[in-house]
This record gives C-alpha cells, structure tokens and sequence, in this order.
C-alpha cells in the first residue's frame, strides 16, 4: 500500500512501519478453509440436511451483518469473512435433524445467526470486541430457547439424500445416561468405538463429529501459524488426566481419556472455538491457564452437570475470564523496575 | 429548587417517563424488572404497586417537609417507604392471593428501590405537594410502562401468550422467560428507546436551527 505512494518523497508516518501481508480476512478465510475437511465430513455422513443447515447460518449470518451495517450506517465489512466463518462454525455446531419442516424447526439456525453476529458481535462493538464467542452464544441461545429441537441428533448415515434418519443418541447421550457398557454394546468393540468416534460415524453435532477431519484443519492451523498448540494442548491434556483419574465408574484411575477426548465437542471446540483470538488471552502464559480451565470446566459438566456435554459452556465461561487472566499474566517490560524494589533504592 | 412554583407540571410527568425512565434511561431497578416480568400480569401488578407507593411517599414527604429534621432525614424517609410497602404488600396479599404467592417477595423489596429514595431525597423534600405528586406520578408510570413492555414481549416471546392467554401457537423462544432472558429483553429495549430518543433530538435540533 505504501509502495504506490510517490516514492522519492520522504514519508513521516507512526508505527507500525512493517507490516505482514496477513490480512483479518486472510486469516478468517484460511480458518474457513481449516474448518472444511470437518464439514465436508459432517455433510458425507448426515446427507444433504447437513449442507442446508451450515448454508442458512451462513447465509443468514452474512444478511444480519450487512443488515447491521447498513441500519448504523457504517461501511459494509461482510467482505472481511468473520461472519462467514461465525456462520459455518454455527452451522457445523447445530444437529442436522433441525432441517425440518414439521415441526417447524428451520427459524432456529436463523435466530442463533441474528442473536450470533448482531448480538454478540456488532452491538458489543463489532469484530475485535465482542467478549465471548458468537458462534457458542448463538448455539447457546438456540440450546436454552429449543432444548428439544436441539438435541435431536438423526444417526449418521452415508445416504447423500436421506431426508429424514433414525434418531438415536449421542455417544455422550448414552455414556451419561447408560454407562460405558451400554456404549461398548452398541458400537460393538472398544476399537470399534474408537473408529467410529474418529472417522465421524456417530450421532452429534454436524461438523462435530469427524475427529479426524477437525485433527486435519486444526494441524492446518498450527503448521501455518494462525494458532498456537497452548490452549488445544492445555485443554485436551487437562480433560484427558481429569477424565482418566475421574471418569470410571467407583475406582479413581479407570476412566477412559480417549473417549472423552473424540466425542461430543471436545475436538472442535479445543482446537477452532477456544482458539478464537478476540475471546481468548493473547499471553502464552495466559492461554495455558485458560485452556486448562476449559478443560476442566468441560469435565466437570461432563462427568458431574446436568448436560452431557460441556464444552461451549465451558469456553464461553472461560471467555469472561479471558481478559482478567491476560492482565494477571501480563510480561514484564523490558527494563521495567518492579514499583516495590523502586521505592526502596530510593 | 424553592422556585416550586415555575416547575411545569406537564413536564414533571413526562420528565419521568420519557428523559429520566427508571430502567431505560437510569438503568435503576434492574433486580425486580428482571425476576418479576415474565409474563404480562406480575409485571403491570408490580409497575401499579411501584406507582402507588411512588407517589404515596413523595406526597408525604412533601407535606413533612418542613418539620422534617435535616440530619435524620433518611431513617424518616425509610420509614416513610416501608410504610406505605407495607399498605402495598397486605393489600395485594388480601385482593391477589395467587399474584402476591409469585412476587410477595418482590413486593416486600419495593422499600429497596433506588428510584423511590432519590425521589424522596431530590425532589419531594423541597417541592411543594402538587409537583411532588406530579414527579410521583411521572416516575411511577414510568416504571410502570418499562415493565409492561418488557413483560409483553417476555411474555409473547417466552411464552406465546399474553396475559395468560395462548396467541401464538409455534415453539417460543423459551430463552425469554428465563433470567438470562430478561436481561437479553431489557438490553434491546434500552437500545432500542434510546435508538428513538436520540433520532427525535436530532429532529427537534434540526427543527431549532
């Protein structure tokens, strides 16, 4: 940009002076791009109901944000690709089984989208200070107002244009409700259950489910160094350890990480949703500590809460601590004198 | 303020509702405007009791003004409040047995508004009777109006009936009728009040100049 500015005149201008070609919309694009091999899975095994949900939460997310713009009279940032990339990630959290039509369900991605992008994000200020993660609050407000519709999950079935599957339960569902030997019977085997927790091949969420695909996207994300391997790392470890030494039924140390670690949210939620920059502490430091309290928040819904599933209510709990945790791990200042060692050389 | 006589009464009223709105324009008395509004009826009975004791107790106040000794001015204040609460509170437990069983708690509450103690202390202690009850009843229906809008669209939205009715027979948004809905509720309309506030003052400046 400044290269088109005359160049034999001396330009006066504060810092920064080098800048990156990383671009937000560069960056949310390549989360989208990430974020596709997990969709793309959700659509493979939940048909083509799967693609219409993430279709309208995209496409509503956009609408509401150009609506925004053009009510407040501000310049259109739709372009910037955030609300593309808050409606996939709505989308990819929603269950398949909302594409309904009797009974009704179709308005509910559509308001989670409005209560997404105008909500959480515009009216908090707009990209950049919105404090928890639109998407999560979307799903989460979808989750508390529809606790039915929400929690349908059709069971997954390789049929591109299956319209209407069994219901069954998720995973979760059934490790809360039944225990894990109901669970090893209906998936067979114990490397059975891991195959089908890994490729996608269960009831859940639409983008939730394929740990594999998510592993993909978010190994994307580290190699090209949008994200750091702090809170994923932090998050999964910490849930691993809590779901191994409390997880199995009476004795400590019986539990099964790895069950935990591949089902429900865990995964999508670790690597694309707690990762969020605007929600998340920018101090490496800090991010350890808020990926372990996810962590631990995640486990406790899980094992002793009322939800099978924990995870967005623990990353949006974890992103109203995000700011106090970057202002207690805050880095010294180089050459900095601490106030206290200040006075007493005086 | 002794000049009591030049404040127009009309105004007075409309200061309440409109410029100094209890919830959308002070954010005062949040607590009851959130527990009490989910649905139609427990929030206009609440926004009558809230009006009644307002302007019971800026009329007493007023005519006690100048007997009233300056350094114990607020134990008398109080006194004066949960006074006329606790007319209130038995009246509603005697006329709305099944309302007071929902909201007695919030009734009993009304001593502890913020609104009702600086009406007491600002206007009604060096005001004459007429504009005291005039600034009484202004706040008052103020209160009264927040809290029967909030509870509306609380109601319609978490409930899809009104006044105990059944209107709307799709799946309401249960969110609304849930705490965390009342404050989602009372945000967008506190947007949504000052978004026509601040358009009709740059109508009426445009209109000025």
């Amino acid at each position: 940009m400044e290269a088109t500015k005359k160049e034999h005149q001396l330009i006066v201008s504060v810092s920064p002076h080098v800048k990156t070609d990383e671009t937000t919309s560069r960056i949310m694009w390549s989360v989208s791009l990430a974020l596709l091999p997990a969709a793309l899975a959700g659509v493979y095994f939940f048909g083509l109901r799967a693609l219409f949900i993430t279709a309208l939460c995209i496409v509503s997310s956009a609408v509401f944000e150009q609506l925004y713009f053009r009510m407040v009279g501000k310049k259109s940032a739709v372009g910037d690709g955030s609300a593309f990339l808050t409606g996939l990630l709505l989308g990819m959290n929603m269950p398949a089984s909302l594409w309904s039509f009797s009974p009704f369900t179709v308005h509910v991605p559509v308001i989670a989208s409005f209560v997404a992008v105008v909500i959480t994000k515009q009216l908090f200020g707009g990209l950049g200070f919105n404090v928890f993660n639109p998407a999560l609050i979307g799903r989460a407000f979808a989750l508390i107002s529809w606790p039915k519709a929400m929690t349908i999950w059709s069971e997954p079935t390789a049929a591109f244009l299956a319209m209407d599957a069994k219901t069954t339960a998720t995973p979760l569902g059934i490790l809360k409700e039944e225990g894990v030997v109901k669970l090893l019977e209906v998936f067979g085997d114990k490397m059975s259950l891991y195959m089908h927790l890994l490729t996608g091949n269960r009831a859940g969420s639409i983008g939730e489910t394929s740990a594999i695909a998510i592993l993909i996207g978010g190994l994307f994300l580290l190699y090209r160094g949008y994200i750091t391997w702090h809170i994923p790392v932090s998050f999964l470890g910490t849930a691993a350890v809590i779901a191994w030494v409390f997880g199995g039924k009476g004795a400590l140390f019986t539990g099964d990480p790895i069950v935990h670690l591949i089902s429900g949210g865990m995964m999508l939620g670790a690597w694309f949703m707690a990762t969020d920059y605007v929600t998340s502490p920018s101090v490496r430091k800090g991010q350890i500590i808020f990926g372990i309290g996810c962590g631990f928040l995640t486990m406790l819904i899980r094992l002793k809460g009322g939800y099978p599933e924990g995870v967005m209510f623990a990353i949006l709990i974890m992103n109203c601590f995000a700011p106090i945790i970057d202002r207690g791990v805050k880095s010294k200042v180089f050459g900095a004198v601490k106030q206290n060692t200040a006075k007493e050389n005086k | 303020m002794s000049q009591s006589t030049t404040i127009n009464i009309k105004d007075q009223i409309l200061n309440g509702i409109v410029k100094e709105n209890t919830i959308f324009k002070l954010a005062l008395s949040l607590c009851p405007s959130i527990a009490v509004t989910n649905n139609l009826k427990n929030g206009v009975l609440m926004g009558i009791a809230v009006l009644f004791v307002q302007v019971m107790v800026n009329i007493t106040i007023s005519l006690l003004r100048n007997v009233i000794q300056p350094k114990v001015r607020l134990p008398i204040f109080m006194l004066v409040i949960s006074g006329w609460v606790t007319v209130t509170d038995m009246t509603m437990a005697a006329t709305v047995p099944d309302v007071y069983k929902q909201m007695g708690l919030y009734i009993q509450l009304i001593v502890a508004f913020a609104s009702i103690l600086a009406r007491a202390e600002m206007f009604a202690s060096k005001n004459k009777f007429i504009p005291s009850m005039a600034d009484g009843i202004g706040m008052g229906i103020g209160f009264l109006f927040a809290l029967t809008v909030i509870s509306f669209f609380r109601e319609l939205l978490g409930k899809g009936s009104l006044w105990g009715m059944p209107i709307v027979h799709t799946k309401p948004v249960l969110m609304f009728i849930l705490p965390a809905g009342g404050f989602f509720a009372v945000g967008i309309l506190m947007a949504f009040f000052n978004w026509i506030d601040a358009r009709y003052m740059k109508k009426s400046s445009h209109a000025a100049h």
